[in-house]
């Protein structure tokens, strides 16, 4: 219950703490983009995230509030690299806001800034849930915010010129606090390094590619493809060729699966913060990846 | 450690460009839509009490394809979007969507050009692909056909409130029924229609929008095929005006906003439909009816609804059920009134339906329907429906 009020109440205290002294209005797809917006631009920013750390990001849809977000905005963040394909180009079109169409200055998607792994080869939807520009969730590796918040600083000084040495210096503040986190958290992680786990969703590569870690095996059968109760029992079976430590998954993802496999396998079903206020340490960005080091510190004692 | 750091974000403030489209082709998807129906074998199937308007899709009993369409749509450029929508069947290309739309225009305002689905009601807008049910409710085959279409422009306007407050106007030529393809030959618009969106979260699990509609529609010469007093086909052509208002709600409701396992949907709009004008009752004597070329006055009020919930009640699968109701009101056929003979009916229907969705591409339904929207008639129908969607991710809207 305090964790469902901490994800609740965040994004609006984030907005309502910024409110006061706004200038910009921004709207954030996400609550890690609304977070790192607020890294930099501070209270020079009202920020409103469209989505908490309980829901898909893929799966909204394009709501009224959210229309009328985004008819007001000065500047849209988001993921793109079609995460928000089958919502966030209604709200686009819908808002009659010129600001914030593709091509303007507040119109800001992160995964141009950063190389995306697990790109197709060939496109087919057979495959599942298949993203052409690549797997989408990057956000989980801390180094790719760097590049991210550069390209965000530049924008937002852009758009808001009359700030430009405000956002540098909080830029500069932030990429110096961040490679610090970044280098105490691969030092504590360092004996995850090598360990085999199993997903529920392909949304951690990014962070096991980063940790050294192994997914040895999905969940599901096809990505975004729910698993069968059948298919769950193959999982366990292919488990006992090639343990794995534990099993992961995000907390906007059915518990179900992962906790069902971890009972037949004799491991450990691991909830991870996906993003910031998913759990009560994750109170900012760098409360999410302090979380999600020491939940996997903690499984694989 | 600074300076490497500086030169790093110098480096990687560049676009990388993964998420960029390369190319300038139009997203196109292809929808792909049939059924198998057991319906009463019935001829002329019409709705009793009302004017039928026009012809009617997917009666046909057994299996039948129900028209396949094909949609592009692509930004123009810096100030446009376009959009074309092709149901086609056997023999036939019908245009059902073709505009272009600004792309913020600035203060709200968004102006659409060219062959639209009309902005009035809440079902209005989606394409058959997207309804909820494998037939259009009673009130839109009552009030439109399957849904009102207008050749014209559209201006919205979104306030800057943070609760969701839309207005919108509509000028259009006015062929589709309720008006009639002579009704539009003529400077001006042969239909107008005015909507106010209004909608919100209630908190993060409960959405929902509420909107009033009204249109007017000028038919003129609009035939349509009634039985007269002596139960022979007659054909009437009414020409006067036709107003119409409606009010819809939907509220929505996923667990903390999370619709992948579970959400419910709950879905109502009612019409009310005043029309005042002319009727002529073409001569049918020949074929032994009593019709003989009269002309009299024609004055018609009325109205209907219908009610709809939906429930995925586990990923992938759905339950839902649809009630609608009509009421025939009060009609006077003037000077016909001896000729032509009003039934005051209540046509009904409950339908319920249970679907499943392999993904977010391909949905296949089953569906049973008590059908009373005839007097005297209870047809019990049993559908089985499939709609698949090929290429571009659609974006539905709320």
């Amino acid at each position: 219950m305090k964790r469902y009020l901490i994800c609740l109440l965040l994004p609006i205290g984030l907005w309502w703490h910024s409110a006061a002294h706004a200038a910009l209005n921004v709207l954030a797809c996400e609550p890690e983009w609304g977070a790192l917006v607020a890294e930099l631009a501070g209270d020079k920013a009202a920020i409103h995230v469209a989505t908490t750390p309980r829901q898909d990001p893929h799966r909204i849809e394009a709501r009224p509030s959210l229309i009328a977000r985004a008819r007001n905005a000065d500047l849209l963040v988001c993921n793109g690299a079609e995460l928000e394909i089958g919502w966030l180009p209604l709200l686009q079109r819908e808002s009659g806001n010129p600001r914030v169409q593709p091509g303007q200055p507040g119109w800001f998607e992160a995964a141009q800034y950063v190389e995306l792994i697990e790109k197709p080869s060939s496109l087919d939807r057979s495959a599942g849930d298949v993203h052409a520009a690549g797997n989408p969730h990057f956000h989980v590796d801390p180094r790719n915010l760097l590049p991210v918040a550069t390209a965000l600083a530049a924008r937002l000084a852009e758009i808001d010129a009359a700030n430009a040495a405000h956002y540098q210096h909080r830029l500069t503040d932030f990429r110096q606090r961040w490679q610090a986190a970044i280098t105490r958290w691969e030092q504590r992680a360092a004996p995850l390094r090598g360990m085999p786990v199993a997903v529920q969703h392909k949304n951690w590569s990014y962070l096991l590619r980063w940790l050294g870690m192994k997914a040895v095996i999905d969940l599901e059968p096809k990505s975004g493809v729910e698993p069968s109760a059948a298919y769950l029992a193959e999982v366990v079976q292919r488990l006992r060729q090639t343990p794995v430590r534990m099993v992961l998954r995000a907390s906007y993802h059915s518990p179900r699966p992962a906790q069902w496999v971890a009972q037949h396998s004799g491991i450990a079903a691991v909830e991870l913060p996906f993003t910031v206020g998913a759990s009560e340490q994750a109170t900012d960005l760098f409360g999410v990846y302090d979380d999600i080091i020491e939940r996997l510190l903690e499984a694989s004692q | 450690m600074k300076r490497i750091a500086l030169a790093i974000a110098a480096c990687c403030a560049a676009p990388v460009g993964a998420a960029e489209n390369h190319s300038f082709n139009p997203d196109i998807s292809l929808i792909l839509q049939g059924r198998y129906l057991n319906a009463e074998d019935i001829a002329e199937r019409h709705i009793t009490g009302f004017l039928p308007a026009g012809h009617d899709h997917g009666s046909e009993r057994g299996f039948s394809l129900d028209h396949s369409e094909l949609m592009l749509s692509a930004n123009i450029d810096q100030a446009f979007r376009g959009q074309a929508n092709f149901a086609v069947a056997d023999g036939e290309v019908e245009i059902e969507e073709a505009w272009f739309q600004t792309l913020g225009l600035g203060q709200g305002f968004t102006v659409k050009g060219g062959r639209f689905l009309s902005g009035i009601g809440y079902s209005n807008e989606q394409h058959p692909h997207a309804w909820d049910f494998a037939d259009q409710s009673l009130v839109y085959q009552a009030l439109f056909g399957a849904h009102l279409i207008q050749d014209g422009v559209q201006l919205r306007w979104l306030t800057p409130t943070t609760t969701f407050i839309e207005f919108g106007v509509e000028a259009a030529r006015g062929q589709f029924f309720p008006g009639a393809e002579a009704g539009g030959d003529k400077n001006g618009a042969g239909s107008t229609a005015a909507f106010v969106h209004i909608g919100d979260d209630w908190n993060e699990s409960h959405s929902w929008r509420a909107g009033l509609s009204y249109l007017h529609a000028a038919p003129k010469a609009r035939e349509s095929h009634l039985e007269d007093a002596s139960e022979t086909e007659a054909l009437t052509v009414f020409s006067g005006d036709s107003n119409t208002w409606l009010v819809d709600f939907v509220w929505k409701w996923a667990p903390d906003g999370n619709s992948r396992e579970r959400n419910f949907k709950l879905q109502a709009e009612y019409f009310q439909r005043e029309e005042k004008g002319e009727l002529t009752c073409a001569d049918n004597s020949a074929d032994g009816g009593v019709c003989n070329d009269t002309t009299g006055r024609y004055n018609a009020d009325q109205s209907g609804f219908y009610a709809q919930a939906v429930y995925q009640f586990m990923p992938r699968w759905r339950v839902g059920y649809r009630y609608d109701r009509l009421d025939s009101g009060t009609v006077d056929f003037g000077a016909n009134a001896g000729l032509l003979e009003h039934t005051d009916y209540q046509p009904t229907r409950h339908g319920l339906m249970l679907d499943y969705s392999p993904s977010e591409f391909s949905r296949l339904r089953l569906q049973l329907t008590r059908d009373e929207s005839m007097r005297g008639v209870t047809d019990n129908q049993v559908t089985l429906q499939y709609a698949m969607s090929l290429g571009a991710h659609g974006a539905h809207r709320f």
